[in-house]
């Protein structure tokens, strides 16, 4: 793992994997037909992931339900566009507030457990939250789900349009936003405490660190912003649903991250951007086989790759340009 | 409505029961091996689609095909249990869950791939398929059949676990694995047999079950967190704690979808999480 230095401050200059990254999303925007609105999917994902990222490869709270936040977050938003104000950024805004309200509620219980216990406290609250969703139907609408809202322009001025253009630069601007923002935090001191409470908590404990409430706030923080990777997709698709709120989102996001790199924000980014990529062109051709090809490559890439995708590819950096290994 | 409560109580029971016969194997892998089978329900659901196949390929009965369904889903998790499972023991508890999840994947694919995406329940005998009329109340005479025969497995199982030899190494591997090795105790086989006999667990529970968990290829994705809440309510490792877990949401949630339809299925995840809340090892699990 990861051995905690002040290196972090040196690492913000821009890699290989952060190039690739900027050269898909342009490639992304200029790409002709249905491709933004994947693309404004991919760039939800990357936040999403970015804030599983937080929790869980900094961290080390093991999730396996962070799709709670996810969904809230879409519902906070849509459910703002509907009955107070059609603003996307205050919309934007109560997804996060909602999320982060959500994660303060179920961080005690879920911190209290490690490992196992801590992965299926993780799915029983998101199986709680889904279960919720579809019986309160006043609310969340059930199995219908919220749409026929709409989202006005941004600031007043940059209305959605359905090329998904003003979309696209909305979704990527917060994204790049909140890249920097997790950038700050990892290697804030609050973020070393973070890293130092994952690889010993005993050992931060006898330091005087407050653990239970530095990974409280690190909790917060991760729900918020999958708070807003949810709003974001909400406001730009239109429609808030409980499969939002699913099993099968959560163990998405966590392959994501795997496949780019768990405990490495570029990690995050690259794995979101491979799994949905894959996953569209899959979809397209066979959605099983692709379930079947995804399983495979799960398993082998644990067993033969466990730091992921951007690792490789700051191998290869290394090797081309010869630069220091970062950490 | 005098009966009413007596009938639901019998369904319940019955879907309980069947809950915990998909589960327990799982409870086990997790007492020994703190490993989470993230893809152990494919293993219930396999044993479905076997019992199918064969019911189907050969003309047989459903009791007909049961046995040679389950023995070829333990063959098949003993095959795996060797195989891709030694790559799962090497990792991490992180990298167990996603290799699981793999595995789980790709139990999905084949199962769409052979089975298509079609819900199917299997067709049960003739001389079990009637109802029984209680006062104006009618009562599946399979969900009473089913309650009994898990019933008899259940204690069945007990008693292995409680009376012979291997039940006791089991339950000493269960409490401490390293203390067991001490003594001389093949954990690692143990694991091995009790994998087999988990997935053969498995396998009846999903043949039986089938009527009330019907087989379609997303049947361990969807079930899945049932069981794991069976699991941690009850306490990792604790068989009784899942059985008890597994009968009280079984009847619980009959219950509550009788009378309140409306958040009848909400409510007993309320009462699972407190359960949780108040008791974050489970039940039965040690402090």
């Amino acid at each position: 793992m990861n051995i905690i230095t002040r290196t972090g401050f040196q690492r913000q200059q821009i890699g290989l994997s952060e190039t690739l990254v900027i050269f898909m999303g342009v490639v992304l925007f200029f790409l002709p037909g249905d491709y933004r609105h994947l693309g404004i999917q991919i760039v939800a994902m990357i936040i999403f992931a970015l804030s599983l990222d937080l929790a869980m490869g900094y961290g080390g709270i093991e999730s396996l339900g962070h799709a709670v936040f996810f969904g809230i977050g879409g519902y906070a938003a849509a459910l703002f566009a509907l009955r107070v104000s059609s603003d996307p950024l205050l919309g934007l805004a109560s997804a996060a507030g909602s999320a982060a309200l959500a994660a303060a509620i179920f961080g005690p219980l879920v911190l209290r457990a490690k490992g196992v216990t801590q992965v299926i406290l993780t799915i029983a609250v998101a199986a709680v939250v889904l279960q919720f969703a579809t019986t309160a139907r006043w609310l969340t609408g059930g199995d219908d789900g919220l749409a026929g809202y709409s989202v006005g322009p941004i600031f007043g001025l940059f209305p959605f349009d359905f090329t998904g253009r003003v979309g696209f630069i909305y979704a990527g601007t917060i994204a790049i936003l909140t890249f920097l923002l997790c950038r700050q935090i990892v290697n804030s001191s609050f973020g070393l405490t973070i890293r130092g409470i994952r690889e010993n908590d005993l050992r931060m404990r006898l330091l005087g660190v407050a653990v239970f409430l530095r990974r409280l706030t690190l909790f917060v923080i991760s729900g918020a912003i999958a708070g807003v990777a949810g709003g974001i997709l909400a406001q730009t698709v239109g429609v808030a649903a409980t499969d939002s709120l699913s099993f099968s989102v959560s163990g998405n996001v966590l392959v994501m991250l795997v496949i780019g790199g768990m405990g490495r924000l570029t990690g995050a980014i690259v794995g979101a951007l491979v799994f949905m990529v894959l996953s569209d062109r899959a979809a397209a051709i066979d959605p099983f086989n692709w379930l079947f090809v995804l399983g495979v490559f799960l398993i082998l890439i644990v067993r033969f790759m466990p730091d992921g995708v951007a690792l490789m590819l700051d191998r290869i950096e290394l090797r081309v340009w010869g630069r220091k290994q970062p950490r | 409505m005098p009966f009413t409560p007596a009938l639901l109580f019998v369904d319940g029971l019955s879907y309980g029961m069947i809950l915990f016969l998909i589960s327990s194997g799982l409870t086990v892998t997790l007492g020994i091996m703190r490993l989470l089978n993230m893809a152990h329900l494919g293993f219930a659901m396999l044993g479905g689609y076997a019992a199918l196949a064969i019911m189907r390929t050969f003309r047989v009965e459903l009791f007909v095909a049961l046995p040679f369904a389950v023995l070829a889903v333990i063959i098949l998790g003993i095959a795996l249990e060797r195989s891709i499972f030694q790559w799962v023991y090497r990792t991490n508890p992180l990298g167990q869950i996603l290799m699981t999840i793999g595995l789980m994947f790709v139990m999905v694919a084949s199962a769409n791939l052979m089975f298509g995406s079609v819900y199917y329940t299997l067709p049960i005998p003739e001389s079990l398929k009637g109802v029984w009329h209680i006062g104006g109340y009618s009562i599946s005479v399979y969900r009473v059949f089913v309650g009994l025969v898990s019933a008899v497995v259940a204690l069945l199982m007990w008693c292995a676990l409680e009376f012979t030899n291997f039940g006791a190494k089991l339950r000493a591997a269960v409490e401490n694995p390293q203390m067991a090795r001490c003594v001389g105790i093949n954990v690692k086989l143990l694991f091995s047999q009790a994998f087999a006999a988990g997935c053969g667990l498995a396998a009846f529970g999903g043949i039986l079950g089938t009527q009330m968990l019907p087989l379609q290829p997303f049947y361990p994705t969807q079930y899945i967190v049932l069981a794991l809440i069976v699991v941690a309510v009850g306490g990792f490792g604790s068989l009784a704690g899942s059985l008890v877990a597994a009968v009280t949401y079984g009847v619980f949630d009959t219950f509550c979808r009788y009378y309140f339809p409306e958040y009848g299925s909400f409510a007993i995840y309320i009462l699972l999480a407190a359960v949780l809340i108040i008791r974050p090892n489970g039940l039965f699990g040690g402090s």
